[in-house]
């Protein structure tokens, strides 16, 4: 039987999630003796190049890659997991939502203190550049999430007995300490 | 002395004074019912509704409720903890709570229950609703993201006078828990101490004491909330 095949991503995040994935210090070893990875920041693979068994989400959706990048996980996934609070219910980007995208914008790019070499007093508005969205959705909210992993960030712990979990398909028995939102 | 009571728990047979609150009655016999906005000391409001327990087969708060002879009564059921699942999404969802960013994760009470209760994430979708923060006052600070207007502070901070330092101010959903503006300026540091710690999530905030304790040293960081009640010997 091939592995299965992991694809993992980091949307609005702060990839502190991918860092407590490598937190599970030398299991490290026995997870790719275990798993193949695909499109993921771990390996770098850039592109689905075949169809994933579990997908994990770090971040919220702040933008229109966020969305797409999502859809297409789903797209190609078998099961998706939201790892972290982010992914969750937006984190902390999403201390933004409530105020109007245009004041957010204003604030970054004319009016904060650090702005200095904005002379032309420009917002990026590229169309290469991604559309920012009205609020930060967390990622239920734009794609069906079959499991959820909370904390900022999920604990190694979490994250690999899930991962085991999911894989030899037998039940999670977790201590209450693995469990945390912060 | 008050007559002695029997009744039983979820089959386990328990005594208590008459007249006794349930969830104390409870607590006396080892029995965690899980509260809210029930705090020890203060008059009990029965607002949250997540001590709800089925008692001779209604459902009913247990904050509230004096026990009486013969109650039969459900309280870990798995059709009540959904219930009371549901109350707490319904309170992640409905102000803003930032877990990751708050001075009283780990001391939270809504946060405790979330653990005890396994949710790993709410069935509702989030509001995110716009809320101010008051940072007028010298000694506290009122974060009306996170009040889920429980009443504990106006029912327990008063001054000498017995006046509540905090009140209800607007209605139906805008409605928000304000301090005083001109009582707030007496506050002793004492009294402001004592209403973050009364607050059971991070709505009251002492200036300058956030982020204190470090994490795995917090109140609910090893042990689940109601545990030491579990884990206490009945008092008769």
């Amino acid at each position: 039987m091939s592995k299965p095949v992991i694809a993992t991503t980091s949307l609005a995040g702060c990839f502190g999630c991918h860092m407590s994935i490598l937190d599970i210090d030398e299991k490290i070893l026995d997870l790719i003796e275990l798993v193949e990875f695909n499109k993921s920041p771990i390996d770098d693979i850039k592109h689905f190049t075949k169809q994933c068994d579990i997908g994990l989400i770090e971040g919220g959706c702040c933008n229109s890659e966020n969305i797409h990048v999502l859809r297409e996980f789903r797209e190609h996934c078998k099961i998706l997991v939201s790892v972290g609070e982010c992914a969750i219910m937006g984190g902390l980007p999403a201390f933004r939502n409530g105020i109007p995208v245009k004041e957010c914008l204003r604030e970054a790019y004319l009016l904060s203190p650090s702005v200095q070499a904005n002379h032309e007093y420009i917002i990026p508005n590229d169309e290469d550049i991604p559309m920012i969205l009205d609020k930060v959705y967390p990622c239920h909210e734009i794609v069906k999430i079959d499991y959820f992993l909370p904390g900022c960030p999920p604990r190694a712990e979490l994250i690999w007995e899930a991962l085991v979990a999911l894989i030899k398909n037998r039940p999670m028995d977790l201590p209450y300490e693995v469990i945390k939102f912060d | 002395m008050a007559k002695i009571v029997n009744f039983t728990i979820d089959g386990k047979d328990c005594i208590a004074e008459e007249g006794l609150y349930l969830v104390q009655a409870a607590k006396n016999n080892g029995v965690y019912i899980p509260t809210l906005c029930n705090y020890e000391g203060i008059k009990p409001k029965g607002s949250c509704r997540i001590c709800t327990v089925r008692i001779n087969g209604r459902l009913m708060t247990s904050c509230t409720t004096p026990i009486s002879d013969g109650m039969k009564i459900e309280s870990n059921t798995e059709e009540i903890n959904d219930l009371r699942k549901a109350i707490i999404e319904l309170l992640f969802v409905e102000g803003n709570h930032f877990c990751p960013a708050c001075e009283k994760s780990g001391n939270c009470e809504l946060q405790a229950l979330a653990y005890r209760f396994k949710i790993m994430v709410p069935r509702y979708p989030y509001t995110f609703p716009q809320r101010r923060v008051d940072a007028s006052n010298p000694k506290i600070i009122k974060e009306q993201n996170r009040c889920i207007m429980c009443k504990r502070c106006i029912r327990a901070i008063k001054d000498e006078q017995g006046r509540s330092l905090f009140a209800y101010k607007k209605r139906g959903h805008k409605s928000e828990v304000v301090l005083d503006p001109v009582l707030g300026l007496q506050m002793s540091d004492e009294l402001a101490r004592k209403a973050m710690a009364v607050c059971p999530v991070g709505s009251i905030l002492v200036r300058e004491q956030g982020f204190i304790q470090p994490i795995g040293t917090r109140k609910f960081d090893k042990k689940p909330i109601g545990s030491e009640i579990e884990m206490s010997q009945p008092t008769k």
